[in-house]
């Protein structure tokens, strides 16, 4: 089987996040960004389930971001995918995950060949929407199960056995391929690229799609307009209440139903 | 206009190409998640970490500059941001791998034979051999030219005798790289573990470099094939070639222990209320800030366009002399005083200055001290060596 990994690029958890003026995005000059780890854990499964013997003919990791969003394909490369499909065009460039998924899609339904498995991290560390992959199982019209915490093929990998955590208790699904699967942390643990590897991953193949080739397509096809981004308001003073534990309390409780409204 | 980021305040990074950033960051990520968790521990217990080594070498950090042989092929910038971001961790891990890959996978790919380097390169990549380097003396290290290790012709074979001293990995390694004066002038050899008469013994009451095993190597008639001198290392320039990669690996690497306590002096200083307001609202905390600052930012460019040299094989030894001697110097100084603007909570492990200045009276001793480095640059300048 073929299987599908999608990355996207994100800013650094560490990075500091600056919302730019006009509210159309974040600031990115200057901005560590990295493969996002969410998107890791579905490179590293398609990795383990090839080296444990699972008939998987091929790998491929697909990005839609600009030029810098290479640096996460290559990632997924050194990790040990195959191939990449790098989507890039100022077109497709959007903040809008439901578009992002579309226009993903598009691509896919071009490869005649098809996949067994499209993996996704169950959510972006960026803007935590969990959207691209439920959309993309939509737009691709094919079985998705989110937040899977174990796998097992069954079947020669015709089918699989998914499970994910529920409140107090854990689902077990049965499927059948092609599926989409989103995936939790815990699932397995990312490798390091290897510094030979990174090497080695600029020598593998990269496909980079344009607008040239998906013409019919505008983010009016995405059902979901991106409005504005905002930073959080500021943080208001902390008020400090002193004094005797009584007088303490008395003033609390005075603040909690005069001023704050809340008792 | 891009905001400044404290830690590259000229934005160094820039200067990189996307395979040295990405280098620099795979690094950078290991050490945050794989080895700051554990090492102010095994410093304080005075071990090495040696569960380290197996992910050292399936990262390819070891021999990375080498072409070949299951190495990366990386470039020499790429070393050196691979050094600053292992040191960054600390000075013991960064030395492990310098040794293994500067001064004895180096001379074995430079000056060994093609057998030789067939059986021990691929094996000191994946870090299955370890390996050291014997140079030093018991009785003095920076004249290397006055070498009381002997060899002599025995048949095919070559009888060592003598001893190393302050030798990285030396009980560790199956392989040790030593440099012997014969009939014939200073050769190398490359002494195995189980040879007779070849014996280690660890250097223990160490109060720097506590993460890493230094040793004491001794030879007593070591009966040594002549298949296992380095054919095509004559001389005393063979063994200072070594040193010149090592020491410009350590000229990149001291900057990692720099803006580990710059950083945690930083914040530090931000929420530490003394007098009323926070410290870095003092002062004389920022004009200490400040100097850090610059002095890192100097040597982040003096290594830069060092690595650029080197790349384009234009780079002269005395020009890491140079970046050695004032990068340990930056590193050192700034360490201490950030263990000094902590108080109290410098003196504590739980802050990384007081490990880092410690390890970097090691680092600032080896490979060349302060005062020999300043010697070569004096030569060159004068044309007179006053050492």
């Amino acid at each position: 089987m073929r299987i599908l990994t999608v990355i996207k690029q994100v800013p650094d958890s560490n990075a500091a996040i600056k919302v730019k003026g006009d509210g159309s995005g974040i600031e990115t000059a200057g901005l560590k960004q990295v493969c996002d780890p969410f998107d890791e854990f579905g490179v590293e499964l398609a990795i383990q389930l090839r080296e444990k013997g699972n008939d998987v003919e091929e790998i491929v990791a697909i990005c839609v971001g600009g030029d810098k969003a290479a640096e996460a394909l290559r990632t997924a490369l050194a990790m040990g995918a195959d191939r990449a499909v790098h989507i890039n065009d100022p077109k497709f460039q959007s903040m809008n995950e439901l578009f992002i998924a579309y226009v993903m899609a598009e691509v896919v339904k071009k490869d005649e060949k098809g996949y067994g498995f499209v993996f996704c991290g169950k959510n972006n560390i960026d803007l935590d929407s969990g959207a691209v992959g439920p959309a993309l199982a939509e737009y691709l019209d094919l079985p998705h199960v989110g937040a899977v915490t174990g796998l097992d093929l069954t079947n020669g990998g015709k089918s699989f056995v998914a499970r994910r955590r529920v409140e107090g208790a854990e689902e077990v699904l049965e499927g059948e391929t092609p599926a989409l699967l989103t995936i939790e942390k815990g699932l397995v643990e990312p490798r390091y690229p290897s510094l030979p590897n990174l090497m080695k991953a600029k020598k593998k193949p990269v496909q980079v799609v344009t607008s040239a080739e998906l013409p019919d397509i505008d983010a009016s096809t995405a059902g979901t307009d991106f409005i504005e981004m905002s930073p959080p308001p500021p943080r208001p003073d902390c008020k400090f209440v002193e004094g005797e534990p009584e007088e303490m309390a008395r003033e609390l409780v005075r603040l909690l139903r005069e001023e704050a409204k809340v008792v | 206009m891009q905001p400044i980021d404290p830690y590259d305040f000229y934005r160094v990074g820039d200067l990189l190409s996307d395979d040295e950033r990405q280098v620099r960051d795979t690094v950078a990520k290991f050490v945050d998640e794989r080895v700051l968790p554990n090492i102010a521990e095994h410093f304080e217990k005075d071990e090495f970490p040696r569960e380290m080594i197996p992910e050292v070498a399936e990262l390819g950090l070891l021999g990375c500059t080498i072409d070949g042989y299951d190495c990366a092929g990386l470039n020499y910038v790429s070393y050196g941001l691979m050094c600053q971001e292992l040191e960054r961790g600390d000075s013991g891990l960064r030395s492990f791998v310098s040794v293994q890959s500067s001064l004895v996978m180096f001379p074995i790919h430079e000056y060994g034979s093609e057998e030789q380097k067939n059986r021990w390169l691929p094996a000191l990549a994946k870090g299955e051999a370890i390996g050291c380097f014997g140079l030093t003396e018991p009785d003095g290290g920076s004249d290397p030219g006055v070498m009381k290790t002997v060899a002599k012709r025995d048949g095919d074979d070559w009888i060592i005798n003598g001893a190393k001293m302050w030798i990285t990995n030396g009980c560790l390694s199956d392989v040790a790289v030593v440099w012997a004066e014969t009939d014939e002038g200073k050769r190398g050899f490359l002494v195995e573990r189980g040879m007779k008469g070849y014996t280690t013994r660890e250097i223990k009451r160490k109060f720097s470099l506590r993460a890493s095993v230094t040793s004491e190597l001794f030879f007593d008639n070591v009966r040594v094939p002549d298949a296992n001198r380095l054919p095509k290392a004559e001389g005393l320039a063979a063994p200072l070639s070594c040193l010149t990669q090592a020491r410009f690996g350590i000229a990149w690497g001291v900057i990692g222990p720099a803006i580990a306590c710059f950083n945690e002096v930083l914040d530090y200083s931000k929420v530490r209320v003394l007098f009323g307001s926070p410290l870095s609202h003092k002062q004389a905390i920022q004009m200490r800030l400040a100097d850090m600052s610059r002095r890192i930012t100097t040597a982040q460019l003096l290594v830069m366009q060092l690595g650029r040299m080197k790349d384009a094989g234009t780079m002269h030894h005395t020009q890491v002399s140079l970046a050695k001697w004032n990068n340990c110097r930056m590193a050192i100084d700034i360490c201490r005083d950030a263990r000094d603007m902590l108080g109290g909570s410098g003196i504590t492990v739980e802050f990384s200055p007081i490990r880092h200045m410690l390890n970097l009276e090691s680092v600032i001793t080896y490979e060349g001290t302060e005062t020999i480095h300043q010697l070569i640059v004096g030569g060159e300048l004068t044309g007179v060596y006053a050492f």
